[in-house]
């Protein structure tokens, strides 16, 4: 066989020019000042200011929230959706990935309006709820995936040796389903962290999330303290992939 | 019992998730400027979406045609180099492939805002003025990953002897490949092509903080810029409406050919 390993360096090239450098280089612009010259007042910026830190601890707070309610929600409806005896059509399981398929920011405007027509105020309420609307198919999808491919004989051999179906669920399901939940947790929370526009779309521009800062940053020109602001998220994606073992959860939790 | 309370837990979050698409839908059918509000009947915005005489003028058409040019070259690129990759990564061992994995999985990894933010800073650094190649660019940075996660297993379910038993029968290499390796990977490459063109569509965060200034608006940025000025445009009702239509009778033809062929096999 012709030597096909080779093939991988465009590729390689590529990513290095289009991944590793900007990455490099949001590590560059936040150690700068604007004048080129090496500074740690970025950070220290964004450790002093009030404002920055208070964006920041809700982000985390909503990011929580928002992955934990998923989680509750998602969990039992992927649960029941790969269980062959309560489902059995593949077209409900569609039913839930579809809404990705509309555009995210006119799906979030039409639950702002929807909010605002029934007569709730937009705030962190109407935040969290839309943030569930927005993310909940991507907690659901990899943790009905990993269910899907899971082993039934073993569900079978804990039955058989007198478990109940609670702890059959809890000591054998749960823990083999776990890949898929971290999966679910990598595309839910730095993702909710990092939005903006649809939070500013789900409170009215009442509430800043972490990306919203960010974004303003970069738009005024202030590159190198949006480039900080962006390296200090790098450094929490970086400690999250790390806790949930990104490898494992990717492989088996497949996106789409 | 258990059934039934299944069966209406899964209705129940079901109608949360369309909801706000059904408000939408409903609200194609009246011509208020705002969303929410019913003033009769009527199926001008459609017209209107048609004809091209709409309220924001064609700066919604042009939206539209860029974010289905972009997808489609983004999607197309995507699918070739991501192809090629895969067929390298697969013949890798050791280091090199779980550094190429690695890399791999970064892109999917990063927020969005991390790689717009990150491209942004590299167009900068680079003094590239940015535009329609950017984004395009862009697009393909976060696309690629999906389809040599798509392609990869297509490859190592394959049995290399088939490749081999046709070199030995004469074909040349790239003949081989053509003929016998491509037609494997197919389907992994379809499903990458199509993976890659959604997440181009759906995109927002990477094609704003690449586009530059020169006014270029995809879908995404035109509703993000559309909202800010407060007040939507309301053609993009019956056009979300017709999207969504589209999708979801794509998806229930692919879903039931797929069960039938299914069963067809398992008879």
């Amino acid at each position: 066989m012709v030597k096909r390993s080779t093939w991988s360096l465009p590729y390689f090239i590529f990513m290095v020019v289009f991944v590793v450098l900007p990455l490099l280089l949001i590590v560059l612009y936040a150690f700068q000042d604007g004048a080129g010259h090496f500074t740690l007042s970025n950070i220290t910026r964004f450790f002093t200011d009030s404002d920055s830190l208070q964006t920041f601890a809700l982000s985390i707070e909503v990011a929580l929230e928002n992955t934990l309610i998923c989680i509750l929600l998602g969990y039992p409806a992927a649960w029941i959706l790969s269980n062959r005896k309560l489902n059995r059509s593949a077209v409900t399981v569609m039913l839930f990935i579809m809404p990705m398929w509309i555009n995210a920011l006119m799906r979030t405007l039409a639950t702002a309006e929807l909010f605002n027509m029934l007569g709730f105020t937009l705030g962190k309420g109407t935040l969290l709820f839309g943030m569930v609307y927005d993310y909940i198919p991507f907690m659901i999808y990899p943790i009905y995936n990993i269910l899907m491919k899971m082993d039934s004989s073993y569900a079978e051999a804990a039955e058989d040796l007198g478990a109940t179906p609670w702890k059959v669920f809890w000591k054998v399901t749960v823990p083999l389903s776990m890949p898929g939940v971290m999966s679910g947790v990598l595309m839910v929370f730095m993702p909710t962290v990092s939005t903006f526009a649809i939070s500013e779309f789900l409170t009215n521009n009442k509430i800043k999330l972490f990306g919203t800062i960010i974004q303003e940053n970069i738009n005024s020109s202030m590159w190198n303290y949006g480039a900080a602001l962006a390296f200090i998220m790098l450094i929490i994606i970086g400690l999250t992939s790390l806790m949930g073992d990104n490898k494992q959860a990717e492989a088996e939790g497949g996106l789409i | 019992m258990k059934k039934v309370l299944a069966k209406a837990y899964l209705y129940f979050l079901l109608a949360l998730l369309y909801a706000p698409l059904l408000f939408i839908a409903i609200f194609s059918f009246t011509e208020s400027r705002v969303l929410g509000s019913w003033t009769g009947f009527s199926t001008k915005l459609y017209a209107n979406l048609f004809t091209g005489g709409m309220n924001g003028g064609s700066a919604l058409t042009s939206a539209v045609i860029n974010t289905i040019l972009i997808a489609l070259i983004a999607a197309a690129v995507s699918t070739l180099l991501g192809t090629v990759a895969a067929i390298g990564i697969h013949n890798l061992k050791g280091r090199k492939k779980q550094t190429m994995q690695l890399l791999n999985n970064i892109p999917m990894i990063n927020p969005d805002i991390i790689t717009g933010v990150s491209l942004f800073l590299l167009f900068v650094f680079l003094k590239v003025s940015q535009g329609y190649a950017t984004v395009v660019l862009a697009h393909i940075t976060f696309c690629t990953p999906y389809v040599v996660l798509s392609v990869l297993p297509k490859l190592s379910q394959m049995n290399p002897n088939i490749y081999e038993a046709a070199l030995d029968l004469g074909a040349t290499p790239a003949k081989a490949l053509w003929k016998v390796l491509v037609p494997e990977l197919r389907p992994g490459m379809v499903s990458g092509f199509i993976l890659a063109f959604t997440m181009s569509l759906d995109d927002f965060a990477v094609t704003f903080f690449t586009r530059g200034t020169i006014g270029l608006d995809t879908l995404s940025t035109y509703i993000y810029a559309d909202a800010r000025k407060g007040g939507l445009t309301p053609e993009l009702r019956p056009l979300m409406t017709l999207i969504f239509l589209i999708v979801l009778i794509l998806l229930i033809v692919i879903n039931v050919r797929q069960e039938k062929t299914k069963k067809k096999y398992s008879k």
